[in-house]
């Protein structure tokens, strides 16, 4: 009785419960319902703002805030730097050069009359078949301050030496330069070129009788370039001057020091040219030379005192529009001048040994033109012309020896003509046909054929005006 | 005459002098970089330009001018990509300006700052005088040209801040009408889709890329290596068999070569100014794909 009463209450209790909770279920069902609805409506809200303020956010670095100069951005690595895509490995390159001879005359028996032998690269190269020099060229930057470069030279013979090997700073002033190390001096032009870059399988004459083929010394260069829309360009040289015609003197300071000034310039898009002058002095002490004496007898002889030299140099170039790869014409020239005072020991260490004094006013120029008639091909002419000038020797002036110990000092104006022609089947070969009539004997004219090659690999070389 | 007149107003162009109050020197290596800096200097700053648009980029040399510009510079905008190889490390090391340095900011190497196109797998000159850091004739895509009009702007305002306002509003403005340019270029250069083209040289590669052009093979048969009689032969079969709508001639080269294939080939030559002043239409960076794209239409007809 008890218990269906209770069932029943519980069950009216339970009805009379049920439609509020079945209602507030429903409305709470409604209310979830609505409340996920707006949830999801505002999420949906903040997602689509979020996403337009990426958007415009995006745009905003796109376009980048321009009131405020964005920081220096340094390119990737991977591309940055003209060094060619070898960032800490030095640009590399390999010179390789070879000649074939055809020389009328005996190259071992090659002076030039009327100059104290240099004992250097004098003279063409040999007869028949010769690898020429390979030069191994490494630059590459050291750091924020500094840049180096290394240029190693094997010849034919199995010699190597070190041609150029020098650090760079520049800017230590605004316009200057500084070098040091070893280098090619800065005297006239063609001196501070290398070889493979010539327009002539050998060096002007000038250049052999005057420097024993190129001048390098070991030394600091320092050059300025003024702020002025023409070229502009001073530079003092100071070194060891240890190379011909100085010698290792073994003493402290600077024994050669040389001044130069370049003004360069454009006229139109086509010409460019290059005025320049130098000045040098160096000193020398026993510096020796293999002379033969009145009776043919070998003997040594040696210069003691100072070397003065001034020089004068000039290129122009020429390209229609400025554009070089059709036509082009390039003329260049240099005067060198030679003053040696000092004193001349004949027979050094011999039986005949004596000393007078010795001066000498001595000068050489060559002038040459090179035209491209079509594009990869070359055509040249050079002629050089020495002057030994007045030489006073004082042993002969005093009648002590005769002029006829001295033969190399005899009067002769050495001189040669050159033509070639060069074919470069793309920037980095060169293939050259030479033939020169060359006078710097005493007598007997060498008639010269020359064909050579100079081929570069390995990074792209930059090339001096 | 038509050269010459460019000619004279390219000079005339490279010479005009700005105030002397300029506040910036910008050394230009290569004339769409000169436009560029003077689009977004205005009169802050005095842009030397190089070289002309008739001169080949590859084979500038260093000249004694140059050395005395560069040793003004305040800043320096190249390409890079080692199109300046030849002469530009010879201008750093003697004109002894320690402020244009690659890696100052100074120097801007233009091709660093976009995406370059055919980048060798490997490194071999026997396949012709390739850039190992890829094409770098970036500046035929406008698209690229506004990405460097960025740095550059930004890089005058970090050397003059006192006028960067006036960098600020300017490169604002070029970007505003370099954007609407650009839409209009699309649209405008919409039937030369497809378009296949013979080029001298790969120079063309970044426009061609921009108008989903083909380009179809060059007259060159290696980049740098000039073609042989025989080459040029083999190519007029290969144009008459394969099909080609327009040789195109970049002015700094030698026409021969094209207008003979042209010839033999009865395909259209175009010639087109690769850069600022290449020809009279192309007067600035506008005015160069306009023409660019004018000249195309033409052939096309």
């Amino acid at each position: 009785m008890r218990s269906q009463k209770l069932i029943a209450a519980m069950a009216v209790v339970i009805a009379a419960h049920a439609p509020w909770a079945l209602g507030a279920t429903r409305t709470e069902i409604d209310q979830l319902r609505s409340e996920v609805a707006a949830m999801r409506s505002d999420y949906e809200a903040r997602i689509a703002a979020l996403e337009a303020r990426l958007a415009a956010a995006e745009k905003a670095v796109e376009n980048a805030d321009p009131t405020e100069p964005a920081p220096f951005v340094q390119p990737p690595l991977a591309q940055a730097g003209t060094a060619a895509g070898n960032e800490f490995n030095p640009a590399a390159s390999l010179i390789l050069t070879g000649t074939y001879g055809q020389l009328s005359q005996n190259p071992n028996t090659y002076q030039i009359g009327g100059f104290v032998p240099s004992n250097g690269e004098v003279g063409p190269p040999g007869r028949s078949f010769r690898l020429g020099e390979s030069e191994l060229t490494l630059s590459a930057n050291i750091d924020p301050y500094f840049s180096g470069y290394f240029v190693g030279a094997f010849d034919g013979d199995n010699g190597t030496s070190v041609e150029e090997a020098y650090v760079r700073h520049v800017g230590l002033i605004p316009g200057g330069t500084i070098r040091f190390g070893r280098m090619l001096s800065g005297f006239g032009y063609i001196n501070e070129t290398h070889a493979h870059a010539w327009d002539f399988v050998d060096a002007p004459l000038a250049l052999q009788a005057f420097f024993g083929g190129q001048l390098k010394d070991d030394g600091v260069q320092a050059r300025w370039v003024a702020p002025t829309a023409l070229l502009v360009e001073v530079g003092v040289e100071v070194g060891l001057g240890d190379e011909f015609p100085g010698t290792d003197r073994e003493k402290n300071g600077a024994n050669l020091l040389m001044l130069f000034g370049h003004i360069g310039g454009d006229v139109g898009f086509s010409n460019s040219y290059r005025f320049g002058a130098t000045v040098y002095r160096s000193k020398a002490t026993q510096r020796r030379y293999e002379d033969l004496d009145e009776f043919g007898t070998p003997v040594t002889n040696a210069f003691t005192g100072d070397t003065d030299m001034w020089g004068l140099d000039f290129v122009w170039k020429w390209a229609p529009d400025g554009n070089a790869v059709a036509h082009s014409l390039k003329l260049q020239a240099e005067y060198f001048h030679r003053n040696e005072n000092g004193s001349l020991t004949f027979d050094l260490d011999g039986p005949q040994d004596a000393t007078g004094n010795y001066n000498s006013d001595q000068d050489g120029w060559y002038a040459q033109a090179v035209y491209q008639f079509m594009p990869r091909w070359r055509v040249g002419a050079r002629y050089d012309q020495l002057d030994s000038g007045s030489t006073d020797t004082g042993l002969v002036e005093s009648g002590v020896l005769p002029a006829a110990d001295f033969p190399i000092l005899a009067n002769h104006d050495p001189r040669r003509t050159t033509t070639m022609i060069d074919f470069s089947p793309s920037e980095f070969s060169r293939l050259r046909l030479q033939y020169a009539w060359d006078q710097a004997r005493f007598t007997d004219t060498d008639d010269q054929l020359l064909l050579q090659y100079i081929m570069s690999l390995g990074a792209h070389g930059a090339h001096k005006f | 005459m038509n050269r010459w007149s460019v000619l004279a107003g390219v000079l005339l162009s490279a010479w005009v002098s700005t105030p002397a109050l300029a506040a910036v020197n910008v050394f230009a290596c290569v004339p769409e970089w000169a436009s560029l800096a003077r689009e977004l200097g205005g009169d802050k700053v005095s842009v030397y330009q190089a070289s002309s648009p008739l001169q080949d980029p590859h084979r500038i040399e260093a000249r004694p001018s140059l050395v005395a510009q560069m040793r003004r510079a305040d800043l320096v905008i190249c390409t890079g990509a080692e199109l300046e190889t030849g002469w530009l490390p010879v201008l750093m090391q003697t004109a002894g300006n320690r402020n244009v340095q690659p890696g100052t900011p100074g120097y801007i190497a233009a091709a660093d700052y976009v995406d370059r196109l055919e980048i060798p797998t490997r490194l071999d000159r026997a396949a012709g005088d390739i850039h190992p850091g890829g094409n770098p004739h970036v500046q035929l895509d406008p698209r690229n040209i506004a990405k460097i009009a960025t740095v550059v702007s930004d890089r005058l305002a970090k050397i003059d801040p006192k006028d960067a306002a006036f960098y600020a509003a300017r490169g604002e403005d070029f970007q505003t009408r370099w954007k609407a340019a650009l839409s209009r270029w699309e649209i405008e250069a919409q039937p030369l889709k497809g378009m296949r083209l013979v080029p001298y040289h790969k120079d063309s590669v970044y426009l061609i890329n921009w108008l989903g052009m083909v380009e179809v093979m060059d007259i060159e048969p290696k980049p740098g290596i000039p073609p042989s009689a025989g080459y040029l032969a083999e190519l007029v079969q290969r144009i008459q068999r394969d099909g080609a709508d327009a040789i195109t001639h970049s002015m700094y080269t030698d026409p021969k070569e094209p207008q003979w294939l042209a010839d033999h080939t009865h395909v259209p030559l175009v010639d087109l100014p690769y850069t600022v002043g290449g020809t009279p239409g192309a007067t600035d960076l506008f005015g160069l794909f306009d023409d660019i794209i004018a000249r195309l239409q033409q052939a096309r007809k």
